[in-house]
């Protein structure tokens, strides 16, 4: 048997796989330099093509013009046509000078920061820092006054003036420091009303409006953080007291979910003002309530329905249903553009009353009444005022 | 005449440096300590006695010294050390009722100060921001560490008004952070990768350790009872405490922090205590102007400085954002840049500067 067929073992140097043949393997051909473009091209098409290249259709344009060296198997392995590229030849920039960049940057600083672009570049990246860094004070409540300055008003301020256009009246009545109280009805099944009157209240007066919240707020995620580092507390006397007492401006809405979540047909009926808290901390406090009717806020989220039983499954007051909140899904949460008002009324003192005058249930029940007739009646009249809700 | 104290849970790291700390005041004239276990360090010129306070062998210690103050510090936060729930809650609850039982048989007693804790408050959503010494939990703790403390706080109560002559002093203590502290809340700290409640930002509120002692001893030689909250001033959120220690984060759903807590206390890699995912997930502030107006203790270090000091052995280098922003504002101002940054003093200027 010595005259054996020896079979090779590899490809004794040729391309292909060991098979043999003279053509290289496709995935040497696509190694090759010259054939980038052939693979590239669909290969199902490509290979009844190849087979029947002589008598092939000529119109059809052929993507393999420049065929592959089939017969000299030297030109056909991978031999560089070219210097092999290596990492360190690719710049991170190729073509695009360090001095452009430093230049491009700079204008977008003066673009960004205005003339004195410098001190202002490093006022920002001093407050990055400190974010970064934790380094930032939060008061008790867990209130950032850095964060909602610089963000969240700026992010609720457009919203306020361009999309509600809020017309705020009697912003005079806000004292101008010491504790007061800002009495609110409450609507649009969604609390837009309470962040559109703390970014009005901020604009005009500069004072952060605290709000009270439900327990609810407090319960889920996210809400709650974002809640207390914009200055939510919880709306218990606790609270409400230690914060007037504080001498902050507080806002309440003391509807609750009752107002919140009613449905449009009874818009702009105030519900009942809960047990009177509100103003029994006042009262012991001695800080003036200031009534504040919104006009406005009802017509954002029409609540045409409810799911109870779902509602009832996910321990939420109300699953509200709008003309667009489930059909049009997402889109439907964003609220429709009424024009807004908001008035704010005479302040109520309670400084004159003795301390005592908390403790006795008509006198509290009686005022808790004069608030909620006040802003009922302005809301009337605000309602006869307005000629359209979207005007 | 100078105090006789007794100080009980001396085994104990914080009650041991509380022995020591108080022997060498002057209007002290004599320590003891009594545990089962013998202290794990030196207690200088503290005398230790071997007994054990769930046994009425306490009270002849009481009688055989003339203890005329005692410091009951054997409250313990966790069931890892003493073995089980079962022995914790004998330790603490059945030991304090032996220990107040014999208290109330020694004609001689004068003060009883006990370290209580705010975990007493518990976390809810419920909670109002700061609580005073007066509210109670919105909740009753129905289990754990903070049932303990409220049956405690009880016994203490019922002691006091069974003894009107004796001064009963109760510190309800923040969280005790420091460099030497072993608790649930430090070993949560101490985790390689840090995980957090989605969607929450708990407040925090700490104690130094040597806040603690020093309180414990302003409570020992001034004679003011009542109840007290005790804290660092100011509140952290824990986003921001994270932040300063640059440990990586996870941000889990509750019941998957709950879950890994109790699988990490199961493979004994950290105390982790069923009442720390409510404090972590909502958080608890204490009010302390009664410590300040009616005790008269000012603690030394803030909440942010003690979690500060606490942090110091923690942290690694700076973090890649902060290197980048660092880097960035030298290009910038290399004036503004010029002073250390995470400087306390700049730091807490700043807000006020914003504000004026």
């Amino acid at each position: 048997m010595g005259d054996a067929e020896i079979i090779p073992i590899g490809t004794r140097g040729r391309p292909g796989r060991g098979s043999g043949k003279q053509r290289p393997s496709s995935a040497a051909r696509s190694l090759a330099v010259g054939s980038a473009r052939r693979t590239a091209s669909p290969k199902p098409a490509e290979q009844p093509v190849e087979r029947h290249e002589v008598t092939a259709q000529a119109a059809e344009p052929r993507p393999r013009k420049p065929p592959p060296p089939k017969r000299d198997p030297a030109a056909a392995r991978p031999a560089p046509q070219r210097p092999p590229t290596r990492t360190g030849d690719r710049g991170a920039t190729p073509g695009i000078p360090v001095s452009d960049w430093l230049a491009t940057i700079e204008s977008a600083a003066v673009e960004v920061f205005g003339n004195d672009w410098e001190p202002a570049l490093a006022r920002f990246l001093a407050f990055l820092r400190r974010r970064v860094t934790g380094d930032y004070a939060i008061d008790e409540y867990g209130f950032d006054a850095e964060v909602t300055d610089k963000f969240v008003m700026a992010a609720l301020r457009p919203i306020a003036q361009k999309w509600f256009r809020i017309e705020a009246r009697g912003i005079d009545n806000i004292p101008t420091e010491g504790g007061a109280l800002v009495v609110s009805n409450h609507s649009g099944t969604l609390p837009v009303d309470g962040l559109m009157t703390m970014s009005t209240i901020f604009d005009h007066t500069g004072r952060h409006l605290r709000p009270l919240g439900a327990d609810l707020v407090f319960k889920m995620p996210l809400v709650s953080s974002i809640a207390r580092k914009t200055g939510a507390t919880l709306a218990c006397n606790e609270d409400a007291e230690r914060m007037l007492r504080g001498g902050e401006l507080v806002g309440v809405w003391p509807e609750g979910f009752k107002g919140i979540g009613k449905p449009f047909a009874e818009r702009y009926k105030l519900q009942r003002f809960g047990r009177g808290g509100f103003v029994a901390a006042a009262m012991r406090t001695g800080v003036p309530i200031v009534p504040l009717s919104v006009v406005g806020a009802e017509e954002i989220y029409p609540l045409v329905g409810n799911v109870p039983a779902l509602a009832r499954l996910l321990g939420v007051p109300y699953i509200p249903i709008t003309p667009f909140f489930p059909l049009l899904g997402p889109l439907g949460l964003v609220p429709l553009p009424s024009k807004w008002l908001l008035e704010f009324g005479e302040p109520i003192r309670t400084d004159e009353l003795d301390v005592a005058a908390a403790n006795d249930p008509m006198l509290v029940f009686n005022v808790t009444d004069q608030v909620r007739e006040t802003i009922q009646q302005t809301l009337y009249t605000l309602l006869m005022e307005r000629e359209s809700v979207f005007g | 005449m100078g105090r006789v104290v007794l100080v009980t849970g001396v085994s104990r790291d914080i009650a041991r440096r509380f022995a020591r700390t108080v022997a060498e005041h002057p209007e002290v004239d004599r320590v003891v300590g009594v545990d089962v276990v013998p202290p794990r360090g030196d207690i200088g010129g503290v005398r230790f006695h071997r007994a054990d306070i769930r046994n009425p062998v306490i009270a002849k210690v009481i009688a055989m010294e003339d203890i005329d103050t005692v410091v009951h510090m054997s409250v313990i936060a966790t069931p890892g050390s003493a073995g089980g729930r079962n022995t914790m809650k004998e330790l603490n609850v059945i030991g304090t009722m032996q220990l107040l039982a014999a208290a109330q048989k020694a004609p001689g007693l004068l003060n009883v100060v006990v370290k209580s804790t705010t975990t007493g408050y518990g976390a809810s959503p419920r909670d109002p921001a700061m609580f005073t010494e007066d509210m109670s939990p919105k909740r009753l703790p129905r289990s754990g560490y903070a049932k303990d403390v409220y049956e405690i706080e009880g016994y203490v109560r019922g002691f006091a008004r069974r003894r009107p002559d004796v001064r009963v002093t109760m510190l309800r203590a923040a969280n005790v952070i420091g460099p030497h502290v072993s608790s649930p809340l430090t070993s949560y700290f101490r985790l390689p990768v840090i995980p957090t409640v989605l969607g929450f930002d708990p407040r925090l509120q700490f104690l130094h350790e040597e806040d603690l002692v020093s309180a414990l001893t302003h409570s020992v030689v001034n004679d003011v009872g009542g109840t007290f909250n005790v804290a660092g001033d100011g509140i952290l959120l824990l986003s921001q405490a994270l932040r300063r220690l640059k440990r990586p984060t996870v941000a889990l759903p509750g019941f998957a922090v709950g879950g890994i807590g109790s699988a990490l206390r199961q493979a004994r890699v950290t105390d982790f205590s069923p009442e720390q995912l409510g404090f972590l997930t909502y958080g608890r502030g204490v009010d302390t102007t009664r410590m300040r107006s009616e005790l008269g203790f000012e603690p030394a270090f803030s909440t942010a400085a003690a979690f500060d000091d606490f942090g110091r052995d923690l942290a690694r280098g700076a973090g890649v954002r902060e290197q980048v922003l660092t880097g960035l504002s030298a290009a910038v101002d290399p004036a503004a840049a010029a002073p250390p940054p995470g400087s306390p003093r700049r730091l807490t200027s700043i807000p006020a500067v914003d504000r004026g």
